[in-house]
């Protein structure tokens, strides 16, 4: 049954991140020939942006532009998709599992007394369902989830569902909605930014992670000379972050980030089954230790047994020259 | 201050998990406290300890719950309560167990309710902001840090790597994230303590709800384990050539660079 689905777009600093496009694609398949209608809420000028949610499959874009849209809070924004949802009367919405997607999603399915399926790594249609996969105990195991009552309404974890090709030729129409918001109880005051490159580990396409085989916050540098030669970000295990050697907010794990990057190289991790459980459902693992035991290597396609402080240097090194050679 | 606590008790960290006939097998694991609930019961002793007032955690779940709301009363809780729906519910969502809280707290006046951002079984990190919009309170998620004076609260969120610093105020709830504290462990004294602590018993009955109004929105299919991983290639050879080699099979083998 063909339905409409809005995608709540999201951008970070001017342009719209990855895992809208890919909201679109997993709103493409929940529509099942419907309209797929994305929503952009911010302060300015957002036609840009939703033309390039169009140019990725979004049927038309509605941009709701607001001085208290500028930056992110959840009554702000929750107040606003909720003027388009009550406008549109969508049968399905989907967007990003970002710190925005956690925050915004849940607000909006409770006030729309609805189902929400979070952080889905794919989205099937299977005898007329819809069906959502989705991690569960950090990766340990996977659950195939489906509303039963009303509104389709799911987020998707980023780096998982393929996005549809970005096609120029396609049309479609950016219309502005004005809505009232009032009552913002939360006033955000500052923000310190700590990740330097804007790459979040959740939507890094390559981590370079370090164990308490780094030793201190000093050996994380060549990890990080490393990840800068692959446009990647750093990452770190439980116990460097205890040890102190790096923020917690790097953590990989079941407590702290799950990620599911393209390449990751674990670097004087052991492989705790707390660690692995955030990392290894990415796509190719890289392990350096110089314990040829380490549980890490029962995951990791390619191993390297050796010290990291002469192993990564050298590796940044060869990916230097591969790309000079390119 | 009226401190709550939202409390869940999960597998192990530790835990390998298995399935059996389509649920996680669940005999002989250790449970405890959610790690991120754990953040929660420690901030709120200390809100409790530098502001007066009472700290209740609340969980929703079976008869075995207990223990780790026992350990909660250890940690310096000074109540709580079980929500058992062991008789009632088959199956529930995050919608049922907000629709649950939403009548607990029905009439609670609630200064700051702390919970965790996530839990680490499903994981879902929707109890919280679902729970404050039924309670029509502000929520900050991710807190790092949080000062409360007066009726102004000031907090620190951890947005991907980011601080935001938030001014907000009560009533409020917050959910806690991982740099917030170190949670305490239980002292002995702490421990025979907790045994005369009032833990109070509910049903949804209890609450004046009917399975009906709490029906799951969602359903789960299927539960699988992830293909296993075999294991991979350990390089041989002096470190420059394996160097070398690895470079090459992550670009023509794996073909990710």
């Amino acid at each position: 049954m063909s339905k409409k689905v809005l995608v709540i777009g999201e951008s970070r600093e001017g342009s719209l991140r990855n895992v809208t496009f890919e909201a679109i694609a997993a709103a493409n398949l929940v529509s099942d020939g419907g309209e797929v209608v994305g929503v952009l809420c911010g302060d300015g000028d957002l036609k840009g942006m939703a033309q390039e949610m169009v140019y990725y499959g979004a049927a038309r874009v509605i941009t709701v532009s607001n001085p208290e849209l500028k930056t992110y809070t959840s009554d702000g924004y929750a107040q606003a998709v909720q003027q388009v949802i009550d406008d549109e009367s969508p049968e399905g919405i989907i967007m990003g599992h970002t710190a925005i997607g956690k925050d915004l999603t849940p607000k909006l399915a409770s006030r729309l007394e609805s189902g929400l399926i979070s952080d889905a790594t794919e989205v099937v249609v299977e005898g007329g369902d819809i069906v959502f996969t989705r991690p569960i105990y950090s990766g340990k195991a996977f659950e195939k989830k489906k509303i039963t009552d009303g509104l389709i309404f799911a987020t998707i974890r980023p780096n998982n569902i393929p996005s549809l090709n970005r096609d120029d030729s396609l049309t479609g129409a950016v219309s502005e909605k004005e809505v009232q918001i009032s009552n913002i109880r939360t006033i955000i005051k500052e923000v310190l930014k700590k990740s330097s490159d804007g790459v979040d580990l959740s939507e890094a396409k390559v981590i370079v992670a370090g164990g308490r085989g780094v030793k201190s916050a000093e050996g994380f540098e060549p990890l990080e000379k490393l990840a800068e030669a692959l446009g990647g970000t750093v990452g770190a295990s439980r116990g460097a972050c205890d040890a102190g050697y790096c923020d917690y907010s790097l953590q990989i794990g079941q407590t702290g980030k799950v990620v599911t990057p393209d390449l990751y190289i674990a670097c004087g991790i052991s492989g705790a089954i707390q660690h692995l459980a955030g990392m290894s459902n990415s796509k190719v693992i890289v392990a350096v230790n110089k314990d040829p035991e380490a549980n890490i290597f029962n995951v990791a396609d390619y191993g390297i047994v050796g010290d990291l402080f002469d192993v990564i240097p050298k590796l940044t090194e060869e990916i230097k020259q591969m790309k000079v050679n390119a | 201050m009226n401190i709550y606590v939202l409390l869940k008790r999960t597998f192990d960290t530790e835990e390998k998990i298995a399935v059996n006939g389509g649920a996680i097998a669940d005999d002989g694991a250790e449970y405890i406290i959610n790690p991120y609930d754990e953040y929660a019961v420690e901030e709120a002793i200390n809100l409790r300890d530098a502001h007066g007032g009472e700290v209740t955690v609340v969980t929703i779940g079976e008869e075995d719950a207990e223990k780790q709301l026992r350990t909660a009363l250890a940690m310096g809780a000074d109540k709580a309560v079980l929500i058992n729906t062991e008789d009632d519910l088959e199956e529930g969502d995050q919608f049922t167990t907000v629709k649950i809280l939403e009548a607990f707290f029905e009439g609670k006046e609630a200064d700051i309710i702390l919970a965790g951002n996530v839990a680490i079984d499903e994981a879902s990190g929707q109890v919280g902001p679902r729970l404050a919009e039924r309670l029509d309170i502000a929520c900050v998620t991710t807190i790092t840090k949080i000062e409360v004076d007066g009726t102004t609260v000031n907090i620190e969120r951890d947005v991907e790597g980011d601080v935001e610093k938030v001014e907000t105020s009560l009533p409020l709830l917050v959910t806690c994230q991982q740099g917030l504290n170190e949670p305490r462990y239980p002292s002995l004294p702490g421990i025979m303590k907790a045994k005369k602590k009032p833990l109070e018993e509910l049903e949804i009955d209890d609450l004046d709800l009917e399975e009906d109004d709490v029906e799951a929105k969602t359903t789960t299919m299927e539960i699988f384990l992830p293909p296993a991983k075999e294991a991979g290639k350990v390089l041989e050879g002096e470190v420059d050539d394996q160097v070398k080699e690895l470079v090459s099979l992550l670009k023509t083998e794996a073909k990710v660079l």
